[in-house]
């Protein structure tokens, strides 16, 4: 009777608890969208107030994210990010906090213009996708899980923001070359601030994948019992990381910067992608989403 | 009373009588000082700019008072009333307070759209003010002109683009290298032209200027004017890896910089952006040089193409700037049909206030010795008595203000309560 009583309050805040993060979870992406209309709209009439307004809307959006992945942590007991959903929510989250530190220290406001509608995309694909849950295997209750997870993914949200700042660059390269100004070429920042909003992302990113890299296969050893296996999406990581190196080594040391540093960063993000979406999807190995829930 | 406003603009006048009229700075101290000695102005304000002249004034007999403002002009540019007399346009009314936020707004500038009209009016409506001749409707007519400009320049993009040469190639450098401070221009070869591109620089932050020239005596005289270094020509090459906006204007019949030469130097220069402004024909920076990464060449007719497609934008949105402009002459012309109520309103409540008065004098006496909050209580009651039965009538010649038939209710009110006591009681 007791430990019936007890199964059955464990079940109500089980439910209770999903519930609730459900609320939270709609709470952000309501917000984070509502946001997104904002900065599309001052993208298109220019007005200050508009701005604000929704910034402190994705603010608001961040804040029910941020409580909502806390919730979610602190009921698996491990970070939010062993399906394809959750860690989509968790990169867009990565993205915002990405952009609203950047936005205190650069105050580029037609940043969020970009930034806003690319975060809530995520979110959508997010929400789309059915909430699948099996229990948690007790190997990713650890630290340096959530401390790989973490690194890797705010390494992530900061090679978004320098793949967007590198796409609004090469549009705005692109119209001062060609002498045609077209309604892109007033709202748009000028190219040394794009291209070292590019650079920051990249400088401040790396050592995030670096960190993210090692502290996985700490964790690897540590719960698996090797450092490195040549799983498939540790050899695409390991080629991203290449990547970006290689950018941030012809940046700093051959001095490039501008049009090539923007085609290079982006051709970087879609690799990055690749390994995020492709290699746990199309080549399998035990990072793939399906043998984290299923094992 | 009627809003008046007279005057010239580059438009109507030529530059010799605008002059004139716009000799000392104390002009327009002067002017507003006899505007208020004269009878028949109620309130004026005097603009004096280099593209305009104009006076702005409300009465009661316009003609006297445009007649005699008149007289005020050609007595203070010295000028002869019929050298002038056609050049002047003069508004009224609704046509006034349209041409006053046109102006206010820079629609009605040389180069629509330039920032500074805001300013002198700006300067000239606090003169008013200190000379003491603006009063309600001046008050309230050039708050909302500066109002009307602020929502242009906010609602429309009439003031962004650059529409002059040199300042469409500071707008170019800003978009390039965000902020100027820090960086250098190389002026190379001097026309009057390129110095005028290179002070704008200059004025927006460019912290050092090089001058290089064929001869070096002219570098040298040309950097004297800006502060800057002279150096020979040949040190160009060397000189564009220090700088980072190029200013050409030579005479020479090939090119001065070569694409090689750029090349060679974005290279050493680690791919810091160099912004070319090519102002000489034939040109002076090699075309491919556009080509190269990291490197911007414009050239005088790109520099032309920029100023003109500013300036077709410009003409798109001083479309909606006057839509605005004519919602805001709606919106004033309905709070001036409201000032026609005011001397009636404000008879009727002199009069209930003087009914009051009497009435409570004469009871005093019955009343006897009251406390203080008794004599409180009577004020109050007494008080809101009256003010609720004038209240209606208050509230429906309200509601006529700016209506065909108001004048005969505000006729028919001043016969009803006796407010023009000569017409007495028969």
């Amino acid at each position: 009777m007791g430990s019936g009583h007890r199964g059955l309050a464990r079940g109500f805040w089980g439910l209770l608890g999903r519930d609730m993060s459900f609320l939270w979870l709609s709470a952000a992406v309501f917000f984070e969208l509502l946001a997104t209309g904002g900065f599309v709209v001052y993208i298109v009439k220019q007005q200050k107030w508009v701005f604000r307004t929704s910034y402190w809307i994705l603010v608001v959006g961040f804040v029910f994210h941020t409580t909502f992945l806390g919730f979610r942590y602190y009921s698996l007991g491990t970070a939010p990010v062993l399906n394809f959903k959750s860690a989509l929510s968790f990169f867009s989250w990565s993205i915002i906090c990405a952009y609203l530190v950047f936005q205190l220290k650069f105050r580029l406001m037609v940043l969020g213009s970009f930034v806003a509608p690319f975060a809530a995309f995520l979110m959508i694909v997010s929400t789309a996708m059915p909430w699948i849950e099996g229990p948690v295997k007790p190997i990713y209750k650890s630290l340096w899980f959530t401390v790989h997870v973490g690194t890797i993914f705010m390494g992530n949200g900061l090679f978004a923001i320098a793949f967007l700042a590198a796409i609004m660059y090469l549009i705005q390269e692109h119209q001062i070359k060609r002498k045609r100004f077209g309604s892109f070429y007033p709202r748009l920042p000028s190219l040394a601030t794009l291209d070292g909003i590019n650079y920051h992302s990249l400088i401040y990113g790396f050592p995030f994948l670096t960190v993210g890299m090692i502290t996985g296969s700490i964790y690897a050893q540590y719960a698996l019992g090797t450092y490195w296996q040549w799983d498939p999406k540790e050899v695409w990581s390991l080629i991203t990381w290449l990547f970006y190196g290689a950018l941030l080594h012809e940046r700093l040391v051959a001095g490039w910067r501008g049009r090539r540093a923007a085609l290079m960063s982006i051709f970087c993000f879609c690799i990055l992608i690749f390994t995020f979406v492709g290699a746990s999807f199309l080549l399998g190995g035990y990072h793939s989403f399906e043998s984290l829930v299923a094992r | 009373m009627k809003i008046v406003n007279i005057g010239m603009n580059h438009e109507t006048a030529p530059v010799e009588l605008r002059e004139c009229l716009a000799t000392e700075p104390d002009s327009a101290r002067k002017a507003l000082a006899s505007m208020r000695d004269l009878e028949c102005i109620n309130e004026g304000l005097f603009l004096s700019t280099c593209n305009r002249v104009e006076a702005l004034f409300t009465t009661q007999a316009a003609n006297e008072a445009k007649a005699s403002m008149i007289s005020l002009m050609s007595k203070l540019g010295n000028l002869p009333k019929e050298s002038f007399l056609s050049s002047l346009y003069c508004y009224e009314d609704r046509d006034a307070v349209r041409h006053i936020f046109r102006v206010a707004s820079s629609l009605d500038s040389m180069v629509v759209g330039e920032p500074q009209i805001l300013g002198q009016i700006k300067e000239a409506y606090g003169q008013a003010t200190k000379q003491k001749t603006s009063g309600v409707v001046l008050n309230r007519l050039m708050h909302r002109a500066f109002h009307v400009a602020k929502r242009v320049r906010t609602e429309t993009e009439i003031c962004e683009a650059a529409v002059s040469i040199s300042y469409a190639a500071v707008e170019l450098a800003k978009k390039i290298f965000h902020a100027l401070e820090g960086k250098a221009v190389l002026l190379v070869g001097a026309g009057e032209m390129a110095e005028l591109a290179a002070k704008h620089l200059v004025a927006n932050g460019v912290s050092k200027t090089v001058v290089a020239n064929r001869t070096f005596e002219r570098a040298v005289q040309v950097a004297q004017q800006f502060n800057a270094s002279p150096v020979s020509f040949e040190e160009v090459g060397a000189q564009l890896l220090e700088v980072d906006i190029v200013v050409t204007s030579t005479t020479a019949p090939d090119y001065v910089i070569t694409y090689d030469q750029v090349k060679h130097a974005l290279k050493r220069r680690r791919n810091r952006p160099l912004f070319f402004i090519d102002i000489a024909v034939p040109r002076d920076v090699q075309p491919d040089v556009n080509e190269l990464q990291n490197a911007y060449v414009y050239d005088i007719d790109d520099l032309k193409g920029v100023v003109e497609f500013n300036m077709a934008h410009r003409q798109q949105e001083a479309i909606s700037a006057e839509r605005i402009v004519e919602e805001e002459v709606v919106k004033f012309e309905r709070w001036l049909k409201t000032l026609e109520v005011v001397p009636t309103i404000v008879s009727l409540r002199e009069k209930a206030d003087s009914i009051l008065q009497t009435e409570l004098k004469k009871s005093r006496v019955v009343l006897g010795e009251l406390t203080p909050a008794q004599r409180k209580a009577i004020r109050i009651l007494t008080r809101s008595v009256a003010e609720k039965l004038i209240n209606d009538p208050i509230l429906y010649l309200k509601g006529k203000a700016g209506r065909p038939s108001l004048n005969m209710y505000l006729d028919v009110t001043r016969k009803l309560f006796n407010m023009d006591e000569d017409n007495g009681v028969e």
